[in-house]
């Protein structure tokens, strides 16, 4: 398939995640005045609408929510078959859509623990994805 | 002292599809048009007498749906609404027009919709591309999960492992439709099908498989909506509005609260509420079936089981015809037509169903009927109440 893959393209809103996993890192946005985090990156705080929104690091952990194993998968991706798309909590709180990575797809599992790895996409853009966690 | 209930101000007066299945001879407009021509003419109702115009298309290029219907058909609306939130819109624009009639705006209502989604093939698993500014470019699509079909994947996964849903049971929601599409001579898929069938079809995202999603096809609908006091002059006894809500809870999957409650958790008990009755006291009911998924989660937030119970309670025929549970009599959106939206088809089936007018797969005594659709990564959720009697 010839389908180009859609890479992200970010906005000065969402510069500051996209640099941070170049450098292998994952950030969020935490509320100064709630406390809350939230992701994916926003002007106003979703639980509180405060815009004290601050950068914070993430330590990476996070526990499967949900996953899927695509077997018939959007053009750009049909030669990715079959691959685990996962909805991740982090620690902190909030979901991610992501890839789970694993030797063996059929032992994800709900609940499983993962933590953050990084694939670079393009030459600007790193995504991250989780891999199983043996900690 | 509470204002009288503004559903009790409007009736649905006709109803109609278009050509369905597939149509490669005739554009989205047509589909509208034609669907609006036979709803108008099913409900007595002169063109002229329309002044209210509800409409929305599964084309994301017509930016103003209504707009353009309106235009095309000749019409100068003084109430007008595109609501997009998926396919529940209809469920929900029966509620809009209810109110723009209860409240003076305007006294006939016409509500289309028309999509040529098998003969375009418009619909892309990847999705629709998008504005590239938009949270899903940047978070979701990276990942590839196909659209829509790996988001309810997700939630039926979720739904296995917190409850025990079985495929099997997810099966029988497929399987009771295809029965009822058996029934129904405009159905697009009317083979038999059992269970064995539905567990061969091919996996398309764990756990869900070709025979758990809807159809892609061609089709449109129109509902006619006017107030209650022009009942007497038509040819058709009024449906009665009883009850209705509407709901959204996030736009991206990956934004769901909760991936086993769907809006439906929200638009159910206020829709009961509103009609002052209970889900024992529906006849029959047509709940949207974009996957099998879908509907089995909305039968629980509904309240016609209780959560987590889905599955157990699809089992054994209840869903199909002969059935203690008769749903989507008309085939649904896995047997019946699916072009891009579904909502306007679940009223245009409860409205029959009211009536009498549904032949071999008529349900006995169907005096309440109950519509509720689904939208985006089920992210919408509209119910709507409909009575044969007054309430
Ligand atoms: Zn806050």
């Amino acid at each position: 398939m010839s389908a180009k893959r859609p890479v992200p393209v970010p906005t000065p809103e969402t510069e500051p995640y996209w640099a941070a996993a170049r450098q292998g890192q994952l950030v969020i946005q935490r509320c100064g005045d709630c406390g809350e985090h939230c992701f994916y990156p926003r002007l106003v705080c979703p639980a509180c609408m405060s815009d004290a929104l601050r950068w914070v690091p993430c330590s990476g952990r996070a526990t499967v929510y949900s996953w899927t194993e695509v077997r018939r998968a959007p053009g750009a991706f049909a030669d990715d078959v079959p691959y685990v798309v996962g909805l991740v909590e982090l620690e902190e709180g909030p979901r991610m859509l992501t890839w789970i990575r694993s030797e063996r797809p059929e032992a994800v599992r709900i609940g499983m623990g993962v933590k953050v790895a990084f694939e670079p996409v393009s030459d600007d853009i790193t995504l991250p994805v989780f891999v199983v966690d043996d900690a | 002292m509470t204002a009288p209930d503004f559903r009790k101000r409007a009736i649905i007066a006709g109803v109609a599809e278009s050509d369905i299945g597939r149509t490669p001879h005739l554009t989205e407009l047509q589909l509208h048009a034609q669907a609006a021509k036979r709803a108008l003419e099913n409900a007595g109702i002169a063109k002229a007498d329309v002044d209210g115009i509800l409409s929305v298309t599964s084309a994301r290029a017509v930016r103003m749906p209504a707009i353009q219907v309106a235009e095309y058909l000749g019409i100068i609306p003084a109430y007008t609404d595109s609501t997009s939130i998926g396919g529940s819109a209809f469920e929900a624009m029966v509620q809009h027009a209810a109110m723009a009639i209860a409240a003076g705006l305007c006294r006939t209502c016409l509500i289309t919709y028309g999509s040529t989604q098998r003969s375009s093939a418009a619909r892309s698993l990847t999705g629709t591309a998008a504005e590239s500014w938009l949270p899903a470019a940047q978070f979701d699509m990276p990942y590839g999960l196909p659209m829509m079909a790996g988001a309810y994947a997700l939630a039926a996964q979720r739904h296995m492992h917190l409850y025990g849903t079985r495929p099997e049971q997810l099966a029988e929601i497929a399987v009771a439709a295809r029965a009822w599409a058996r029934l129904n001579p405009r159905a697009w898929s009317r083979e038999p099908l059992t269970v064995e069938d539905v567990l061969a079809s091919p996996m398309i995202s764990t756990p869900l498989r070709r025979l758990d999603c809807c159809l892609v096809t061609d089709g449109g609908g129109a509902v006619v909506v006017t107030s209650a006091d022009r009942a007497p002059d038509l040819p058709h006894a009024p449906i009665h509005i009883w009850g209705s809500a509407e709901a959204h809870t996030h736009s991206s999957i990956a934004q769901m609260p909760d991936l086993t409650r769907t809006p439906a958790a929200i638009t159910g008990p206020a829709a009961f509420n509103s009609a002052g009755i209970t889900p024992r006291d529906i006849d029959v009911a047509e709940i949207y079936d974009s996957f099998t998924i879908t509907t089995l989660m909305s039968l629980e937030d509904l309240g016609f089981c209780v959560k987590g119970e889905g599955g157990p309670f699809s089992e054994g025929g209840r869903l199909g015809p002969g059935g203690a549970f008769p749903i989507n009599t008309h085939g649904g959106g896995l047997s019946y037509t699916h072009p891009g939206m579904f909502g306007i088809f679940l009223i245009i089936e409860a409205v029959r169903q009211l009536r009498r007018e549904c032949g071999e797969r008529q349900v006995a005594n169907a005096n309440l009927a109950l519509c509720h659709g689904t939208g985006g990564a089920l992210s919408s959720g509209a119910t709507l109440i409909l009575g044969r009697e007054a309430r």
